[in-house]
């Protein structure tokens, strides 16, 4: 029962892993790009929300229809001024281009806020949860994350397939110049693509925010932590990106069973060996790619 | 003033030029075909018309208008669609999704989906299959076809026999004539002399770069135009 509990705290927590890969995934996606600054930008996400928090007393929830814009504004600018310059270039001035921005934002949430640890506080549904059995129950929050992960993959999966938009994401990443030939800027749609990203990252940040503690530093570890989810689940693949998620929440949560110093090397572990015996992933697109 | 001018264009791949002061008049609603052996530039010149490619001397205009400056997708606005050399289908796309995004630009004209599938019944029983997965000829069509859904004033055509049957080839050509009577300009490239011949009122030959012969289709001697083809 114990073991049970722990796979399905797992699942719960491979929600968040889910919803922070989500931008990783799509940007990747559309244009082979890797952006390093993504768990920084998360953090970024958490202090804005902090700051209104602060500011107007409002639930950190409610922060979410103002981060979210102001993230995307922040994206398709990001993408217009900076990584547009880099793409189309291989893959390096990307990973440097946003390894210095990663650590820029550190530096200045470090200026702005100090180094301490801060947390949103979204009130008593912290620590509401639903019991299922007498071992196993399950956290609102926790719920509710994977719900959001659920809702935001499989809202940009329907786009993908069913609008022009998503279209236009889809065969830019295939051919950026027969992209352009039937019409498409695709400099434009690369900063929408990292806008809708951001926005993704922004709800991510958030509710990273609400469930644990962060810092100026945090970034990095929540960059691996989607990098992982994505690997998983193979490259390109926003569903295999939640699945990807679910195996290293589910893999931390019974290492944590076994030790819970164990928790955070058994998820590395399992990464590991996907790379090793299936390194396009568990999903991996074979041929043409799927949406 | 000509519909389509490109006045003494110099195109060049890095060091090596592959245009030299070209100049060549598409007249409104005309077809016109440029033929040629491989390398004689002429999907250089779609590439230059179509804004792939930069030309370093000259000038294009359109319907009056300079476009020498104008990017690809702005280009496509305009009414200038390109069938590229490869065909350039997208895989991952279904053949209707790539019909679809060839509108994208939504401009308003007779071409839309049931239109293209009228033009190509091919296309029509092979909708929903993946744009990965089609032979030669079914590609050559949605290439055909999503150039078309953009309602394009001037259309460009790359060497649309290329590597297919005749009888492929022959049904692809049969779809001209409704898509000039749309009112459409077309410019197209050929190494087929005959199909070109057939196809087009007005025939511009290339030999290296540079304009080797240019008349009337039905005026042209056949061995005028094997000369200017291989330069003897």
């Amino acid at each position: 029962m114990e073991w049970l509990n722990a796979v399905v705290q797992g699942v719960l927590l491979g929600g968040l892993y889910a919803l922070l890969a989500t931008g990783l995934s799509l940007v990747f996606g559309v244009m082979r790009l890797v952006n390093l600054a993504q768990g920084d930008l998360s953090i970024l996400a958490a202090y804005l929300a902090l700051a209104i928090v602060q500011a107007t007393g409002i639930n950190p929830f409610l922060a979410i229809p103002i981060v979210v814009p102001v993230m995307m504004i922040a994206g398709y600018g990001l993408q217009r001024l900076a990584l547009n310059r880099t793409v189309e270039q291989g893959p390096l001035p990307s990973l440097l281009l946003t390894f210095g921005l990663a650590v820029i934002i550190q530096n200045v949430l470090l200026d702005v806020f100090t180094a301490d640890s801060r947390g949103l506080d979204a009130g008593p549904i912290e620590n509401a949860s639903i019991h299922l059995t007498d071992e196993i129950s399950i956290g609102v929050l926790s719920l509710l994350t994977l719900l959001v992960a659920v809702a935001v993959l499989g809202g940009l999966s329907w786009m993908l397939a069913n609008t022009q938009l998503g279209r236009a994401l889809r065969a830019t990443s295939d051919d950026h110049g027969a992209a352009r030939i039937v019409g498409i800027d695709n400099r434009h749609l690369y900063g929408v693509a990292t806008a809708i990203a951001l926005g993704t990252v922004a709800i991510a940040g958030i509710f990273l925010g609400i469930r644990t503690t962060f810092g100026p530093s945090d970034g990095p570890t929540q960059l691996i932590s989607a990098f992982e989810a994505v690997i998983i689940g193979g490259l390109g693949s926003l569903w295999g990106t939640l699945a990807g998620g679910i195996v290293l929440g589910v893999a931390q949560a019974l290492g944590n069973q076994i030790s819970p110093t164990f928790q955070l090397l058994a998820g590395h572990l399992v990464f590991l060996a996907i790379l090793l015996f299936r390194p396009r992933g568990l999903f991996a697109r074979v041929g043409a790619r799927q949406s | 003033m000509a519909f389509l001018e490109v006045d003494r264009v110099s195109s060049f791949y890095d060091d090596f030029q592959a245009l030299f002061d070209l100049s060549l008049n598409v007249e409104a609603g005309e077809t016109v075909a440029i033929i040629g052996a491989n390398g004689a530039g002429k999907s250089t010149l779609l590439g230059v018309v179509a804004g792939l490619l930069p030309n370093r001397a000259g000038s294009v205009r359109f319907d009056g208008q300079l476009i020498d400056r104008l990017s690809t997708h702005a280009r496509a606005k305009l009414g200038i669609s390109l069938v590229p050399e490869g065909r350039r289908v997208f895989p991952s796309l279904s053949v209707r999704e790539n019909l679809l995004l060839g509108a994208y630009r939504k401009r308003p004209g007779p071409w839309d989906l049931a239109a293209v599938f009228d033009l190509f019944p091919m296309l029509r029983e092979r909708a929903d299959r993946s744009g990965a997965v089609l032979s030669g000829g079914e590609q050559q069509a949605v290439a055909i076809g999503r150039a078309l859904m953009a309602n394009p004033r001037l259309l460009l055509l790359d060497e649309v026999s290329l590597g297919l049957a005749p009888v492929i080839v022959n049904q692809l050509y049969a779809g001209l004539p409704a898509i000039a009577a749309t009112g459409t300009t077309i410019l197209l490239v050929e190494q087929n002399i005959e199909q070109a011949l057939v196809a087009a009122r007005s025939v511009y030959c290339l030999l290296e770069g540079r304009i080797s012969l240019a008349g009337r289709a039905s005026e042209l001697s056949r061995d005028a135009i094997v000369a200017a083809y291989f330069g003897i």
